[in-house]
Formats: C-alpha cells, structure tokens, sequence
C-alpha cells in the first residue's frame, strides 16, 4: 500500500514515525514537513510516536468531496474520532483518533499507527493515534 | 481629526430568500440612506463586501453611478468588520464626511467545504476528511470545556437565549423559542456541540452610514459614535480552524488582542459595556468570546449562564438579536449586522427585545478563519 502522501511519515524497526522539520534558522519544529521549495530551510526529523491527547471531537457525517476522498457514501460512512496530541517539548499534531471504546480524557497517552485507507480506485496508509493503557 | 458618527442603518433579514444577495444589500443600502434622512447622491465613498455573492460594488449601477470611490472588501469572516473600520478610518482621517458600508451574502446550504490547496495546505490533510471548520470549533470547545469546567449545559443555555431573543428580532431568521432540553437533545453535529448549537451559512445583507462629527449634526443625527475600534490577525500560537499542528507553547487569539486594542483606543474597560454581541458561530465561541473580550474569567461563564447575566435583562446582555446561531451567517453582512443591532439598542427602538435601562454602550466583536477578529465599541 502506498502512503497517502509523499515524505508525510516514514516506518523505522521501531514502528512508524510521523516526519516534521526544524527549521535551520532557530530550530522551530514544523509538521508536516513543507515541500518544495521551503524544504531547503528545513531538517527532516522524525517526531515522537508517542504523545498526550491535546482535544478531540467525532466526525459523524461524510466530508464533502473534494476534498474528502474516502470511498464511502452518505449511508456507510463510519463516524471517527479526530484531534490533536501534543508531542512532548516537539509540537502538537492534528491526526484521526481510535479510542477503542474508551472514554477519552485530555491527557490521555496517545500512540502512533499507519491504518489502511480507502480511496475510491485505491487503497493508501494514513496514520492516527490510538489511545494507550485505556484502563489505567 | 473627526469623531465619527453611525447616522442610518439598515437590514435586509437574514435566512433564506428567492432573490440574490447583491439585492439584498442594495436593499439594505437603502434602508440606512432612509433612516440618515441622506440621497445616495450625498454619499461621497464606500467600502463593501461579500464572499460569494459577487463584487460588492455591483450595487453602484442599482444605486446609481455617481463616480464616487467605491472599495470591495474581501477579509474572510471578518469581512464586514473590515469594511466598517476601513470607513471609520476614511472619516476619521478628515478625508471624507459621509460614506456607506455596505455588506450582503448569499451562501450554499450546509458546511463551507474548503480545498487544501485555497490555504496552502497538503492534499491529504483533506483527503483524510481533516478539513471541516466545524471540527476546529469542536476541538476548541473540548479543550476548553474540560480545562475551565464547563458543562454541556452551559452550551444549551447560550442556544436557548439565542432562540428567545430572536423572536423578537424582525431581521433574524430562527425566531422561534427552542427549549433547552430540545437543544440538548438534538443531533450531534461535531461532539460536544448538537444541532441547534452551530449557526448556519444564510443570506442577508446589511449597511450602516457614517457621518463626520460636522456632517452628523447637520443631518441633526449627532447621537451615536465610535469611541473605539481595531482589527487584529493571528499570532504564533494561536489556535486557528485548518491547522495540522499547532505550537507546544500557546499564545493570545485575535479576539483577545483586537479586544485589548479597542478597550485602549476607547479608554473603557470591559465593565463600562451595557451590552455585547459577540460571535457566535457555535455555542462554544460565545462563551470563549466572553472572556477573550475580558468579560470574565475563563470559567467563570458556567455561573454567569446559570445565573442568565447574558440575558436581556441580565447585567451584560449578548447577542440581543440572536447572533450568528439565529440568524445565520451570511459572511460579508454579519459583522456588520452586529453594530446594526447595537446602534438599534442604543437608540431605544429594539421592541421586544430592547435591553431595559437605556443602554449607552454597545460592543461588537466578530472573529473568523483564517484567525481575525474585529472590534467596534460604539456609545452615545
């Protein structure tokens, strides 16, 4: 299965990494890492897999397309759980959720994952954060 | 340098209409030019907008070519704002004495569906279905409701003055009463927020004229000013609709530094306001816009609705109209439909849901992507 996008996270023998930049003249740190042009200013660094829920919400209806390219209709459209997850001293990322039942709370730890995607012709990988140690 | 007076203002209602938007400004041109007491033919400049109603100035052919400076505005949900500051600025400056702001919109039902590459974004981050300005609002909301203590209720209660104020408001679109326990109960939109707690994109259009300090007294409409305005963007660190990252460390919204800006200019504070409208795009922005404008504490507004302060006949109320939640939100109009409202109130002539009091002092504050907000303080 191919990425969703080209340089948006990369898999190490450790698991998946999302990939940022930081910037060479002060050190900012940047997701996702810019393209073109802009990269020239940029290190690629590989962020944190893993990080705390910074806040979240549900989407319950299908995005219109374009943009959204997902290849359910209106009726089998699955709702999912979307937010950000602060990485720890780095920056904190927008991603989809899994929270596997459990009722999420700010703070919760959250961990890296690629998940398959379904385009209409294709099938890519995207990433989200699932919810750690739910029951602690 | 000149004061700078409201001398007319007028609306076409917001909602949904057979006929288009420019129409719909014109109409509200109109209605302001009728209630100055001033021709057209008087008006020596205007500033206008819309975001998908066309070329604001498309109105100068229906209102007649008088050659006169004419500048459309285009500064996203902050359109109008920018627009009444644009022309308050004009007067101030002693350039001009008597100039319309005109703003109108006609938007396609249900959510704006922005495209990744409109704001510089990557295309996954819309393809993965990330791209939906109610899911910021959702987000925004969460955070805050989990860090301040505020309850689901609290939402529904904001909802539910919006609805009763509207009733009385010719020129809002939902005026019927919903009770708290419909408004809870609705469909969930994007958690935590339901139904009834987002406002929809409408219609409408809206105009106010301004007056020089000379020129006002001469239409004897001398009665309501400017004591205070500013327009401010983003700053690093502040939370905006569209961001796949935001920075560890935090900073002030464009709300909380136009406020701070415009309570200066003024040399009021947020306690001499009698009373506020503030945006209201979802429940939650209303009751974040109370502290970001310095109303109260981040917290403090679980109490101030229990307690109905932001009522009509409330210490401050919000949203006399309904706000964005009852009368939609056509982009170039709403902003300045605010200060429509305030200069209603203040000249007494609200009808049913005329603040009691005598209210002196109006604020206005409109907020929107990609991370601007406008304040207008308006008193007589």
């Amino acid at each position: 299965m191919r990425p969703i996008a080209p340089d948006l996270f990369v898999e190490t023998k450790d698991g998946p990494r999302l990939l940022g930049g930081r910037r060479k003249t002060d050190g900012k740190i940047v997701f996702p890492l810019p393209a073109g042009a802009e990269r020239a200013y940029f290190e690629t660094i590989e962020l944190s897999p893993t990080g705390k829920l910074w806040s979240w919400t549900v989407q319950r209806f299908r995005p219109k397309s374009p943009p959204y390219a997902g290849d359910e209709d209106e009726k089998n459209f699955k709702p999912f759980a979307l937010g950000y997850v602060e990485l720890p001293g780095e920056i904190i990322v927008e991603s989809r959720l899994e929270f596997a039942g459990a009722e999420p709370r700010i703070g919760a730890p959250m961990r890296l994952e690629l998940v398959p995607f379904n385009l209409e012709n294709a099938q890519a990988t995207t990433y989200q954060f699932r919810l750690e140690n739910a029951h602690e | 340098m000149s004061d700078v007076y409201i001398v007319g203002a007028g609306i076409h209602p917001f909602g949904r209409h057979p006929i288009s938007g420019l129409e719909q400004g014109v109409f509200a041109a109109r209605e302001a030019l009728k209630d100055a007491g001033v021709a057209w033919e008087d008006i020596q400049f205007a500033f206008g907008g819309s975001a998908a109603a066309g070329a604001a100035d498309a109105a100068l052919p229906i209102l007649g070519l008088t050659g006169i400076q004419f500048i459309n505005v285009a500064n996203g949900c902050a359109t109008g704002g920018s627009s009444l500051l644009s022309a308050y600025w004009a007067i101030k400056s002693g350039e001009f004495d008597l100039g319309l702001v005109i703003g109108f919109d006609k938007h396609p039902r249900g959510a704006f569906n922005a495209l990744p590459s409109e704001t510089g974004l990557p295309e996954w981050y819309g393809e993965t279905g990330l791209m939906l300005t109610t899911q910021f609002f959702g987000m925004k909301i969460r955070r805050y409701m989990e860090l301040n203590g505020i309850s689901q209720r609290a939402l529904g209660l904001v909802a539910e003055k919006a609805f009763a104020n509207a009733v009385h408001a010719p020129h809002a679109w939902r005026r019927e009463a919903v009770s708290l326990d419909d408004i809870l109960n609705s469909q969930v939109i994007v958690d935590p927020l339901t139904k009834y707690m987002f406002c929809s994109p409408s219609e409408g259009g809206a105009a106010l004229i301004l007056a020089s300090e000379k020129k006002a007294r001469e239409l004897g409409q001398a009665k309501v000013k400017f004591i205070g305005a500013a327009m401010r963007t983003r700053m690093p660190g502040s939370f905006e609709v569209f961001s796949p990252s935001l920075d560890v460390e935090r900073g002030p919204s464009p709300a909380e530094i136009a406020s701070k800006a415009a309570f200066e200019h003024a040399g009021l504070g947020p306690e001499d306001i009698d009373i506020a409208q503030l945006q209201d795009t979802e429940s939650g922005a209303e009751i974040m816009h109370m502290a970001e404008n310095g109303f109260c504490a981040p917290g403090e507004q679980e109490q101030w609705l229990a307690e109905g302060r932001t009522k009509l006949d409330g210490k401050l109320p919000v949203n006399t109209d309904g706000g964005c939640l009852a009368c939609g939100e056509p982009i170039g109009a709403s902003g300045l439909r605010q200060v429509y409202e305030n200069f209603v109130q203040l000249r007494g002539s609200g009808g049913g849901r005329q603040v009691p009091g005598d209210p002196k002092i109006g604020y206005s504050q409109v907020y929107g992507a990609p991370g601007i907000a406008a304040v207008a303080i308006i008193g007589k």
